[in-house]
């Protein structure tokens, strides 16, 4: 039997992108749309006293200025989507109506004829503002008498929990050791390639709204719209075209995008938003920025008695929608430790307003910070107690056999390889050798560093709470039809940014049916070509969608079967079906699929006998596993820290994952490695950097340091595969693991190479200038 | 409305000629007026690459030019040297190595790549990496670039 699951195929349905064919946002045909630019706040905290608009309504071209009162009647503003009870909120209008709090914010919309005379209009608009005392260093966010972000707040506390159980003080006293490291990480954000953007347009004659937007849950948004603009959900259709990146940044609803649609629905044309690149660095989701204490207690043979981790999470002025900004803070406490045998765990989060930019989900959410922290402290541990760090990793790890447990912080885990993923590592790596190497260089006067970072990466979210308030649905959809001709044609939920979605769901299919790969056509992104359905988000591709292209793949096979049964006057038993091909068990005459297709579409008479052939199979899945799928990983960073300069230079990363069942080693593979990058990116190189009064500084990506090709080092990867026990398929989710492990890595490494120096740096992203400083040369 | 300007160029081998906004870039005017939408626009300020195209026999930034420069110039996108044939090999090598994910990147990164492989057909793999660090790929981490960059300059040898 051909066997497609595992196989290292490469995407086919790439061909027109190599040929610059692609239809992103921008290159979707639409006639006579209107073009929208945004006026934004200049200010981070500021009252608006009057905006002027007559001079740019008045420009030829312009076609409608837009304010908050203009929008106020179709869409009302949304309040809480949040999922932490407790947490303070704020509601959100689409333009600012009297007030701005972050700066970037949506203040006025012009539509215009083309891009370049809107943006004009926008400069035509004249604002009075009355700028505020504004809230944007977190380190002085929750201290008395801090201006407050929302001018009716008492404190810009927005969320407090705990996480674990309170730890017996007399722990902390009979520790062989305690240690304690704080944690800065700074803002960054996800940067797609491709900018967010939504073409729109309503036809007042039926009610009908039409949008086209670079998203990644079409489903989502309809319910969303419906929500927000008061429509028949019905009426709504979703497009989200090729997609030219995510990485969380299109999960998320923002002001811009439903003014645009509310725009459309004011005007009664097509109207066309693209972000430009600054927009973009104000206005998509922030992440990341955290400040974090953790505190361990080591017994003499090197138990881990206890750890409390504490996190202070900046999330800007508002929560993010749909969904909640707690959740970053929340991830790193939660994930944190949670590879190793704790005796006792306590971890608090607390959430500060600020007047910024939303902080919401960028690929991994919290993940990295709690890898990074973990390992970080792991490795002082190894210190502290003389032995190598690895060597205290697999001594405390909670063995592979240990599984189904729950995490000191209250995790439900299952199905982990921590000790087989390090031992894969330190092969790949060939750590003895690396050693002998970094000791060579350093009695060179060469600092080399090696790092590792184990970590726990949960994906494929299950029921969300508050999912109604949310528009969030668990469950993923598909439909399955055989055409005439005998091709497979699946619509699905599970939407493709690059991942290779698409190639994935086609050979879970093509197994599960018994055709081969070439027959099956994917086609996601559509609200109306597939049934309602989650799409893309925390890593749920591989096992949601993959498990319902299986469960569906196979309830199509049985339908075939019993077509072929009537068709062949057998029992449907009695019958098999390979490689587009339906044989007898016991030999005999067969029926090709093609030709079954054929003749039950166009010659119905042949099976008169029988039940109607039916050739199609529509299935939800929404899985009641116990918890969010785990994966599990290792990661390992070997680089060299110029003492002079303080610059590192990245010689090699390694990463071993657990992903269960692999569908296809050479996608997931990419992902990995993409993903690492990401991460490498927020620990040397990527940073929000504001100013006192809260205005970023670096919103170009000649400012913002993304990693170069010549920045980044060749990235080993392998793989271990303990397949989740809950689904047929055994596939975990594979999207944000290299994100995850790379942070931690790369802080390991670089420490690893400055402890002869006896320096050490735990603020991210670590620049040359904070490496000096670390040595003490600036 | 701007005065517009009257302007004549050579792309993907046909003669062109239209009336021009001063201020349309290069790029906006290949993929609005033209409709050859495979110039990608990521920055519109010169860094990431993903609207390079080729003026006159060299890579360029679409995103820096304005269209009422190219007056008597040959530019050439990827849609021109797909049809062309000339970048087959790294097509096929980028498919094959999964050196892509959004794709929105692989259009300048496929052009660059050429001018580069045109200039070094047996290049070591730093200096793959040197000469691809115009052009931002915020998917792959640019492993799988290099490698088939490598493999295409293998191919063609
Ligand atoms: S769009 Fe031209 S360099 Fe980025
Ligand atoms: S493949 Fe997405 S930016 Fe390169």
């Amino acid at each position: 039997m051909t066997k497609n699951i595992g196989s290292a195929r490469p995407r086919d349905d790439v061909r027109l992108l190599l040929d610059g064919r692609g239809t992103y946002l921008d290159d979707v045909p639409v006639t006579g749309a209107l073009h929208v630019a945004f006026l934004r706040s200049p200010h981070a905290h500021a009252d608006i006293a009057k905006i002027a608009t007559a001079a740019a309504a008045a420009l030829p071209g312009v076609v409608r200025v837009v304010t908050a009162s203009d929008l106020a009647a179709i869409c009302h503003g949304w309040g809480s989507s949040q999922t932490f009870p407790g947490l303070v909120e704020r509601r959100q209008t689409a333009l600012a109506a009297t007030r701005a709090v972050y700066q970037g914010q949506p203040v006025a919309a012009v539509a215009a004829e083309t891009r370049a005379i809107a943006e004009d209009g926008v400069e035509a608009i004249e604002v009075d503002w009355r700028p505020l005392p504004e809230m944007a260093a977190l380190d002085h966010a929750l201290e008395p008498g801090a201006a407050p972000a929302h001018g009716d707040l008492a404190s810009n506390l927005a969320y407090s929990g705990t996480i674990g159980a309170n730890i017996d003080p007399a722990i902390w006293k009979e520790a062989a050791h305690v240690l304690e490291e704080s944690f800065i990480f700074h803002r960054v954000t996800g940067v797609p390639l491709e900018t967010r953007g939504v073409v729109a347009s309503y036809l007042p004659a039926d009610g009908s709204l039409t949008v086209y937007q670079s998203h990644t849950a079409p489903h989502q948004l309809r319910s969303l719209y419906a929500m927000h603009l008061g429509l028949d959900e019905g009426r709504i259709h979703v497009v989200t075209p090729q997609v030219g990146g995510s990485f969380g940044v299109k999960i998320h609803l923002y002001p811009d995008e439903i003014a645009t649609c509310a725009i459309a629905r004011l005007i009664g044309r097509p109207v066309k938003f693209i972000a430009d690149r600054l927009e973009s660095f104000t206005a998509d989701i922030h992440a990341r920025e955290q400040r974090v204490r953790a505190r361990v207690a080591l017994g003499a043979d090197g138990r881990f008695l206890a750890w409390q981790v504490d996190c202070l999470l900046g999330m800007g002025a508002f929560s993010t929608h749909p969904g909640s900004s707690v959740q970053e803070g929340d991830e790193t406490v939660r994930l944190a430790a949670t590879p190793y045998r704790v005796d006792a765990f306590a971890g608090r989060v607390d959430v500060a307003f600020q007047n910024k930019t939303i902080v919401g989900q960028y690929r991994g959410v919290g993940h990295p910070m709690a890898s990074a922290v973990t390992e970080y402290m792991v490795d002082r541990s190894a210190e502290a107690l003389g032995v190598l760090p690895e060597e205290l990793r697999r001594r405390n790890y909670v063995p592979d056999d240990a599984y189904p447990t729950t995490s000191a912080s209250g995790l439900p885990l299952d199905a982990l390889s921590h000790r087989k993923c390090l031992d894969e590592i330190l092969r790949l790596m060939d750590m003895p050798a690396l050693r002998l190497a970094q000791a060579a260089f350093r009695a060179k006067g060469v600092y080399r560093g090696i790092g590792l970072s184990a970590f726990i990466e949960r994906t494929a979210t299950n029921v969300p709470v508050n999912a109604h308030v949310r528009k969030a649905t668990a469950q993923d959809g598909v439909t399955l039809h055989i055409d005439p001709s005998g091709s497979v044609r699946a619509a699905i939920t599970v939407t493709e940014q690059g991942q290779g979605t698409h190639t994935a769901i086609a050979q879970v299919i093509a197994d599960a049916l018994g055709v081969p790969f070439e027959r099956v056509t994917v086609i996601s992104g559509d609200s109306a070509a597939t049934p309602y359905g989650s799409g893309i988000r925390a890593s749920r591709g591989a096992p949601v969608g993959g498990e319902l292209a299986l469960k569906a793949g196979r309830a199509l096979r049985r339908n075939v079967l019993a077509a072929a049964a009537t068709l062949l006057q057998v029992a449907p038993d009695d019958l098999t079906l390979d490689n587009g091909t339906i044989l007898r068990r016991g030999g005999g005459r067969g029926v090709r699929l093609d030709e079954l297709a054929e003749a039950v579409h166009f010659r119905p008479q042949l099976f008169q006998h029988g039940a109607q052939p039916n050739l199609s199979v529509a299935m939800h899945f929404g899985h009641d596993w116990p918890t969010l799928v785990p994966t599990n990983g290792i990661q390992a960073s070997y680089l060299e820290v110029d003492a002079r300069t303080g610059m590192v230079r990245l010689l090699h990363h390694w990463a071993v994952d657990d992903f269960g069942t692999l569908i296809n080693p050479l996608l997931a593979a990419e992902q990995v490695r993409g993903g690492i990058a990401q991460g490498i990116g927020q620990a040397l190189y990527e940073e929000l950097l504001y100013s006192e009064d809260g205005q970023l500084t670096n919103a170009t990506l000649a400012d913002y340091l993304l990693p170069k090709a010549s920045d980044l080092p060749d990235i080993t990867v392998g793989h271990v595969e303990t397949p989740w026990p809950h689904s047929e398929l055994g596939a975990k989710g594979a999207g944000e693991a290299g994100t995850t492990g790379a942070l931690g890595a790369v802080l390991t490494a670089v420490n690893d190479a400055l402890r002869p120096l006896g320096a050490k740096i735990t603020e991210m992203p670590m620049t040359p200038e904070r490496i000096l400083r670390a040595l003490g040369k600036i | 409305m701007d005065d517009l300007v009257v302007v004549s160029m050579t792309v993907n081998g046909r003669a062109v000629r239209r009336a021009v906004s001063p201020r349309q870039s290069l790029a906006d005017f290949l993929r609005q007026d033209l409709g050859l939408t495979g110039t990608h626009l990521g920055c519109e300020h010169g860094v990431c690459g993903a609207c390079t195209i080729v003026v006159d026999g060299r890579i360029q930034r679409g995103c820096l030019s304005f269209a009422a420069q190219m007056e008597g110039h040959t530019v050439e996108t990827i849609e021109g040297a797909t049809a062309s044939g000339r970048l087959a090999a790294l097509q096929t090598a980028f498919r094959e190595r999964n050196a892509l994910q959004c794709g929105f990147c692989t259009p300048g990164i496929l052009l660059t790549a050429a001018e580069f492989l045109a200039d070094n057909p047996r290049p070591i793999r730093d200096a793959i990496r040197t000469a691809l660090s115009g052009n931002v790929c915020r998917c792959t981490g640019y492993h799988a670039i290099v490698d088939a960059v490598a493999s295409a300059a293998e191919a063609l040898s």
